[in-house]
C-alpha cells in the first residue's frame, strides 16, 4: 500500500499464460513478474448542493503530489541502503541493452533490482530477468513517463537489500520524464551516436536535469558523420556539470568508467545516509 | 503528452481542495506558467475539457498567466531578463542562475 495516499496498488496484468484454479473477486494477487497497469483510471466523482461563488488561493505547484511521492520514495530508498538511477533517453537509445550489460557485469558485486517503464508491453523487462535479476514492468497506458507513485508501487514489489542499486529505465521520451523527480539519487541520460549530435540543445530540459550522459553506441562512431567534440559542448552548454562517458553496451567500452563513477556515487550516498 | 497527466494533477489538487471546503462548481482555474518550463500551455487548453470532463473540474474555464524567463546575473548583481532557459547575460555575457520562467502552479480558482 502506499504510505503517501493510502491507495492499494494499481492494477497487476493477469497474465494470459498464468492460470489461476480459483476466482480472484475482488481480490488480486500481486505477482513481480506482472505489469502494473496505470494506463486505465477511473473518473472523479461529483456531490450534489449549494455554495456562494468565490475564490480560492491555491497556489501549489501542480506536481506537489508527485514530488511527495518521490520524497517519499527517496526516503525509502535512503534507509533501505539502495543506490537508485533513472535512466531517460528517447526511445531506441540503447537503454535496455546497456542495462543488461551493466546488469551481466555488475550484478556479482551488488544486489540489482529493475523497474522498467513502457507505454505498453514487458519486453524489456523480460529482457532484464534473463540475467537473473529481479524487475517490474509498469505500462504506463497513455502516459509519456513514469511517475513518482507508479515507482512507489513498483518498490513494494522489488527487494530491497542493502548495499544495492536500482535502476529505473524510463520511458522513452526525451521530454516529459525530466519534469518528474521519481525518487532516484541521480538521472542518467542516455544518447547515442546515431542521433543528432543537437539534441542537448533541442531538448535542454532532459540535459539539464540528468547527472550523467552516457553517449552510447560509440563503437558505430567510425561509420558515422557524427560531430563528438559539438555533442559534448551542446551538452555543457545546456548543464555545465553534466559529467560525460562515450560507452558502447555492444562492445563495452567506456562502461568501467560508468561503473567506478557508480561505485564512488553509491559509497557516497551509503556514507551520508 | 504529459499534458494530460499535468492536468490530471490539477485535478487532483482542485478535488483535496473540494475535501477541506465545499463548493459545487469551478468556474475558473488560473495557472500560472513559466514561459521557460517544459509545459506547454496550448496543450493544456487543448486537453484541458477532456481530461476534467466527469470530474469536479468540469466545465470550468481555464486561464493561464505565463511569468516571463528571469535570471540572476552574478557579475552585474542583478536581474536580467532570460529568453532560453541556459542563455547567458544579455549585458554582460556572464552565467546567468535562473530565478523565474519555471513555474509550474495551480494559483487559485472561481468556485461557487
Amino acid at each position: 500500500m502506499c504510505t503517501v495516499c493510502g491507495c492499494g496498488t494499481a492494477e497487476p496484468l493477469e497474465s494470459h499464460d498464468h492460470h489461476h484454479p480459483h476466482h480472484h473477486g475482488h481480490h488480486r494477487h500481486e505477482h513481480a513478474d506482472q505489469p502494473i497497469d496505470f494506463g486505465s483510471g477511473p473518473a472523479g466523482l461529483q456531490i450534489a448542493g449549494l455554495s456562494p461563488r468565490r475564490v480560492i488561493s491555491i497556489e501549489r505547484d501542480i506536481l506537489s503530489k508527485n514530488q511527495a511521492f518521490a520524497d517519499a520514495n527517496r526516503l525509502r530508498l535512503q534507509r533501505a541502503g539502495v543506490f537508485a538511477l533513472n535512466l531517460v533517453s528517447s526511445p531506441g537509445s540503447g537503454k535496455t541493452a546497456l542495462l543488461v550489460r551493466a546488469i551481466t557485469d555488475l550484478k556479482q558485486h551488488y544486489p540489482i533490482a529493475v523497474v522498467e517503464g513502457d507505454q505498453q508491453t514487458s519486453h524489456d523487462a523480460d529482457r532484464i530477468r534473463a540475467t537473473g535479476v529481479p524487475a517490474v514492468q509498469i505500462n504506463t497506458g497513455k502516459g509519456c513517463h513514469l511517475d513518482a507513485h507508479m515507482v512507489g508501487h513498483a518498490l513494494d514489489r522489488l527487494p530491497l537489500e542493502a548495499g544495492g542499486l536500482l535502476f529505473i529505465e524510463n520511458v522513452g521520451n526525451l521530454v516529459c520524464p525530466a519534469g518528474f523527480d521519481l525518487g532516484e539519487a541521480h538521472k542518467i541520460v542516455v544518447l547515442s551516436v546515431t542521433e543528432g549530435e543537437d539534441k542537448p540543445l533541442k531538448y535542454p530540459d532532459m540535459f539539464a536535469a540528468a547527472d550523467v550522459m552516457l553517449l552510447n553506441k560509440s563503437d558505430l562512431l567510425p561509420h558515422l558523420e557524427f560531430d563528438v567534440d559539438s555533442c559534448i559542448a551542446a551538452a555543457l552548454r545546456v548543464n555545465p556539470h553534466i559529467r560525460i562517458l562515450a560507452v558502447s553496451a555492444r562492445t563495452g567500452q567506456g562502461l568501467e568508467s560508468f561503473y567506478a563513477w557508480i561505485a564512488a556515487q553509491a559509497a557516497r550516498s551509503t556514507a551520508s545516509a | 503528452m504529459h499534458e494530460v497527466s499535468l492536468i490530471e494533477s490539477v485535478v487532483a489538487l482542485v478535488e483535496e481542495e473540494r475535501r477541506k471546503q465545499y463548493f459545487e462548481r469551478v468556474r475558473v482555474i488560473r495557472l500560472r506558467l513559466g514561459a521557460l518550463g517544459h509545459a506547454e500551455p496550448e496543450a493544456l487548453r487543448f486537453c484541458f475539457d477532456a481530461v476534467t470532463n466527469g470530474t469536479v473540474a468540469a466545465g470550468a474555464r481555464l486561464e493561464i498567466e505565463m511569468v516571463p524567463g528571469e535570471g540572476w546575473c552574478e557579475s552585474c548583481c542583478r536581474t536580467v531578463p532570460l529568453e532560453e532557459r541556459f542563455a547567458t547575460c544579455p549585458v554582460c555575457g556572464a552565467d546567468v542562475r535562473m530565478t523565474a520562467g519555471d513555474e509550474l502552479r495551480v494559483a487559485e480558482m472561481e468556485v461557487e
